[in-house]
C-alpha cells in the first residue's frame, strides 16, 4: 500500500476527538503535566468541529453560585427530574460544582457572556442557561487547547483504540488515517481521553434527499465516541436513552430562547393549549412521584422534556396538528423580534435560511413545530456513554474505580458525549469533564499505572490492513461491473447508512413507527443488524472519503446495535416521548430504577448486560 | 441549504476545503475551485462561507423543502470582532440586517499559556480542584462545594 506509516511515540495524554470535551482536556492537561506530551487528533479542524463548529447563543449549563442563583445539587435534581430518575448523580455534581469556572474563564478569554444591565449578573435565558454571543465560541476554546497541546494533527479520523499487548483490558493509544493524505496514523499513548461525538444520523432523518445533512446533531457527529470505545471494551450505560427534539419543522432550530426568554408557546392546529389534557393518562404511564400536575404546578418543576414530547406526539396523532409556536406576539416587539433571529445565525443558520426561502415572518405567522428523529448521544438532555468512574469524594463504591472519568479500560477517560449518565452538561459541561478527566489522566500517568506499556509491531500492521480495506474491496470489486453503483459484493457507505437508518427506524423506534418498538421487533432488529454486521466486512470506498465515511459508518453501527440491545435489556417505558416499549407501556420503578451496563466482548462482539444501582442525591431536608 | 461555490469568484485557495467540518468542500481537479462533493452531509454550518476570503461560497437551502429565490449572506471580521448577516425573503418583504460580537478581545489575547503558570503543589494535586480554583468557581474565597458542605449524602432508593 502507498500510504505512510507515521508513529507518534511518547504521548502522555491523546486527546481523540476535540469538540468542547476534547478541547477542555488539552487544555487542563498542560497544567497538570507541564512536562507531558499532550497531542490532539481531530477528525476535521479543531477551529470548527464537534457540535459547536457553528457557534451557539447560549450556555445551557451555568450556575450561578457567584451571583446566589444556583448550587450544584439544584442542577442535580433537574437532571434526574428530566430524564425520570436515570443520572449519574455523582459526575452531574461533579460537572455542576466546577462548571462555573470553565465559564467565567471562557468570558476572560473573549467569549461575549451577555449581562442584565440591572443586577450586573450574567443574563439568564432560563434557569441554567445564559446568553451569549457564541459564534466563535469553538474557535476561542481552541485557542486554548492549541496553546497547551505539543502538537495539533487535524484531519485525522481515529478508527481504533490500540491496546496494550503487555497488559489486559489497559489503552496505549490510538490509529486512524489522514483524510487529506491517507497516510496511516499510529499514536502511542500512556492515555487516551475520548472528546469524539455523539450520533446523528443512525435513525432514518425526516428529511430526504439533498437535505439528509439537515439533522439537529451535527451530521459529521458520527457515534465514534461510542464506536472507539466500545470496541476497546468499555462498558456502556443508559444507551437505550435516545433524545428525540421538538424543533422547528425542517430547519431544527432551537427552541429555548424562543420558549424561556421570548415566552412563546405552543398551541396546537386548533388554536388550543393542548399539552395538559394528555397529563392524567400520563400520569397514569409514570406514576405521581414522575408527573404530578397539580404538585408541579406548586413545586414550580419543569415537566420532563419526554412527557412534553408524548403529549405533541399524542395530540398530533389525534389529529389535531400541526403544533405551533406562537411566536407573533413576542415578534411584534422589535428587541425580542432581533433576539429571535440572532438565536438562529447563532448556532442553526439553517432555520433562518427556511424561513426566508419560505417567507415565514413570525412576527406575522406561527411557525410550525416538529418531533425529530432520535439521537444517541450524552452532553444535551441525555445522558448515553460508557461507564466511568465518578470523583473519589463524592462517588459510592460501585461508581468508583480510582480516576475520575476513567472508563472500565484502563487509561481510556471520556468527556463530553462520551461519559454516560451526564446529561445537560451541554458547552460548558463537556468542557469541564474534559478538564477533570485531564487531571485523572496526569495522575494516573505519576501514580505509574501507565508502565510497561507494548505495543506490538503486529497489532499496529494488523489494524493498518482494517482500516484500508474498503479501498481494497473497492478495486477488485469494481471491474466487475460496468460502470455504476450495483455491485454483488459490496456496498458503499451510502447505501450502509442507508440501510443502518430504516432498520433503526423500524426495529428501534424511530420517527416512522411514532417511537415505538417491543421485544419481538427489537430481536428482528438485532437479527438484521448482525447480517448488515458482515455485509459491512463488504464495504467499499472509492477514495480517502468514501474510506472516512466508511469509517464512520462502522462507528454509528456499533453504537446502533448497544441501543438495540440496551432497549431490549430495559423493560419498561421510562421516558415515553422518547420512546415506547410497546409491550410494557409503563415505568416499572420496582425493576427498572436502576442504570443499565452494556458489556461487548473485544474477541467475540458478544453482549453482556446488567443493572447497576442508581443513587441520589439526598440533602439534610429530605430525610 | 447545502452550500455551492460561485465559479467566476472562486480562485482555488482552499481555506474552504481547510476549515469544513464534514470534509465535503473539494477542489475540483479539472476547474480547480471548490465545490460541495456531498450536499447530504453538509450541515448550512456557514464555517466555509465564512473563512471564504472571495465571499465565493452561498448556500441554497436544501432542495427537498427549501423554495429558491431566498439569500443569507455573512460577513465575518475578526479584527472588529464582529459578524454582520442579511437576510433577504423569497417574496423580497423582508430584508434584514442583524449584526453580533464574536469576541470583547483582540483574537487570542485572553488565553493564559498554561505552561508559564506556577506548577501545583502536592496539596493542590490531591484535591478536586482544577486550574483556577477554587477563586473562579464564585470568583470570591468560598471553596468547592462537596456533599459535606452543602449537607449531601448518596443514597440508594426512588427520590423526588
Amino acid at each position: 500500500m502507498a500510504y505512510k506509516t507515521i508513529i507518534e511515540n511518547d504521548i502522555d495524554i491523546l486527546v481523540a476527538g476535540a469538540g468542547l470535551g476534547g478541547t477542555g482536556a488539552a487544555f487542563e492537561a498542560r497544567y497538570w503535566g507541564k512536562d507531558k506530551k499532550i497531542v490532539i487528533a481531530e477528525k476535521a479542524n479543531i477551529d470548527r468541529s464537534g457540535a459547536v463548529a457553528q457557534g451557539l447563543y447560549a450556555i445551557n449549563c451555568y450556575m450561578g453560585t457567584r451571583f446566589g442563583e444556583n448550587n450544584p445539587e439544584d442542577h442535580v435534581r433537574y437532571a434526574r427530574m428530566d430524564l425520570m430518575g436515570m443520572v449519574r448523580e455523582d459526575l452531574a455534581f461533579d460537572m455542576a460544582r466546577h462548571v462555573d469556572s470553565a465559564v467565567h474563564q471562557f468570558e476572560e478569554w473573549g467569549l461575549p457572556i451577555m449581562r442584565n444591565t440591572k443586577t450586573g449578573s450574567y443574563l439568564r435565558e432560563g434557569r441554567w442557561q445564559i446568553m451569549i454571543h457564541g459564534e466563535s465560541y469553538k474557535p476561542i476554546v481552541a485557542e486554548a487547547a492549541k496553546k497547551s497541546a505539543d502538537k495539533v494533527f487535524n484531519r485525522i479520523c481515529v478508527t481504533h483504540m490500540l491496546m496494550d499487548d503487555a497488559k489486559e483490558n489497559r489503552v496505549a493509544g490510538a490509529v486512524g488515517f489522514n483524510v487529506r493524505t491517507g497516510n496511516y496514523h499510529v499514536f502511542k499513548a500512556k492515555t487516551v481521553i475520548c472528546g469524539a461525538g455523539g450520533a446523528s444520523n443512525i435513525f432514518k432523518p425526516r428529511s430526504v434527499g439533498e437535505g439528509a445533512g439537515r439533522v439537529w446533531y451535527a451530521p459529521w457527529s458520527s457515534g465514534s465516541a461510542y464506536g472507539l470505545m466500545i470496541e476497546a471494551g468499555a462498558k456502556m450505560t443508559q444507551m437505550e436513552n435516545r433524545i428525540v427534539l421538538a424543533r422547528f419543522k425542517d430547519g431544527y432550530g432551537p427552541v429555548g430562547a424562543y420558549f424561556l426568554h421570548l415566552k412563546t408557546y405552543t398551541q396546537n392546529g386548533l388554536g388550543e393549549e393542548y399539552e395538559s389534557k394528555w397529563f392524567p393518562a400520563l400520569t397514569e404511564m409514570v406514576g405521581k412521584e414522575y408527573l404530578d400536575t397539580e404538585g408541579q404546578h406548586l413545586s414550580h418543576k419543569p415537566i420532563p422534556t419526554c412527557l412534553r414530547n408524548h403529549a405533541f406526539i399524542s395530540e398530533v396523532n389525534a389529529g389535531r396538528g400541526p403544533i405551533h409556536m406562537v411566536t407573533m406576539e413576542a415578534f411584534q416587539d422589535p428587541h425580542l423580534e432581533e433576539i429571535g433571529w440572532h438565536n438562529f445565525l447563532g448556532m442553526t443558520v439553517g432555520q433562518a435560511v427556511l424561513w426566508a426561502a419560505t417567507d415565514v415572518d413570525p412576527k406575522y405567522e406561527n411557525p410550525e413545530l416538529t418531533t425529530s428523529e432520535p439521537y444517541v448521544m450524552g452532553s444535551h438532555a441525555t445522558g448515553c456513554g460508557a461507564w466511568c468512574s465518578g470523583p473519589e469524594d463524592v462517588s459510592p463504591d460501585e461508581y468508583f474505580w480510582g480516576y475520575n472519568r476513567m472508563t472500565t479500560v484502563e487509561g481510556l477517560f471520556g468527556a463530553g458525549d462520551a461519559v454516560g449518565g451526564t446529561p445537560h452538561a451541554f458547552s460548558s459541561g463537556s468542557f469541564t469533564e474534559g478538564r477533570l478527566a485531564a487531571k485523572a489522566a496526569c495522575k494516573y500517568i505519576d501514580d505509574g499505572k501507565a508502565d510497561g506499556i507494548n505495543v506490538s509491531d503486529k497489532q499496529i500492521a494488523d489494524l493498518k490492513e482494517k482500516i484500508y480495506k474498503p479501498l481494497e474491496t473497492y478495486t477488485v470489486g469494481r471491474n466487475e461491473i460496468v460502470a455504476g453503483s450495483v455491485n454483488p459484493n459490496y456496498i458503499n457507505p451510502r447505501q450502509g447508512l442507508d440501510r443502518l437508518q430504516k432498520m433503526m427506524d423500524e426495529y428501534c423506534g424511530g420517527f416512522g413507527v411514532n417511537y415505538m418498538t417491543n421485544e419481538k421487533l427489537l430481536q428482528i432488529g438485532l437479527k438484521k443488524m448482525a447480517i448488515f454486521g458482515e455485509d459491512l466486512e463488504k464495504i467499499a470506498a472509492e477514495d480517502i472519503h468514501e474510506l472516512l465515511r466508511a469509517w464512520e459508518l462502522k462507528h454509528r453501527f456499533l453504537t446502533s446495535e448497544s441501543v438495540f440491545q440496551h432497549t431490549l435489556f430495559r423493560k419498561e417505558t421510562r421516558w415515553p416521548g422518547y420512546y415506547y416499549r410497546g409491550d410494557a407501556m409503563k415505568l416499572d420503578d420496582e425493576n427498572w430504577h436502576v442504570l443499565t451496563v452494556s458489556h461487548r466482548d473485544r474477541n467475540t462482539g458478544e453482549y453482556t448486560m446488567e443493572k447497576a444501582p442508581c443513587y441520589h442525591l439526598v440533602g439534610d431536608d429530605e430525610e | 441549504m447545502p452550500t455551492f461555490v460561485y465559479m467566476t469568484r472562486c480562485d482555488g485557495c482552499g481555506q474552504c476545503v481547510d476549515i469544513c467540518p464534514s470534509d465535503i468542500m473539494h477542489i475540483d481537479k479539472t476547474l480547480r475551485r471548490a465545490y460541495n462533493l456531498e450536499p447530504n452531509m453538509c450541515w448550512e454550518c456557514y464555517s466555509c462561507v465564512k473563512a471564504c476570503p472571495h465571499h465565493a461560497i452561498d448556500v441554497r437551502g436544501y432542495a427537498d423543502f427549501a423554495p429558491l429565490g431566498h439569500s443569507v449572506r455573512v460577513v465575518r471580521d475578526e479584527e472588529k470582532g464582529t459578524i454582520a448577516w442579511r437576510i433577504k425573503f423569497r417574496n423580497g418583504k423582508k430584508d434584514m440586517e442583524l449584526l453580533a460580537p464574536i469576541t470583547t478581545k483582540p483574537w487570542g489575547t485572553g488565553i493564559p499559556q498554561l505552561s508559564d503558570e506556577a506548577a501545583p503543589g502536592s496539596e493542590m494535586r490531591d484535591s478536586e480542584l482544577l486550574f483556577n480554583e477554587p477563586k473562579y468557581v464564585r470568583m470570591d474565597d468560598g471553596g468547592l462545594h462537596t456533599l459535606e458542605s452543602n449537607g449531601l449524602t448518596l443514597k440508594e432508593g426512588v427520590y423526588y
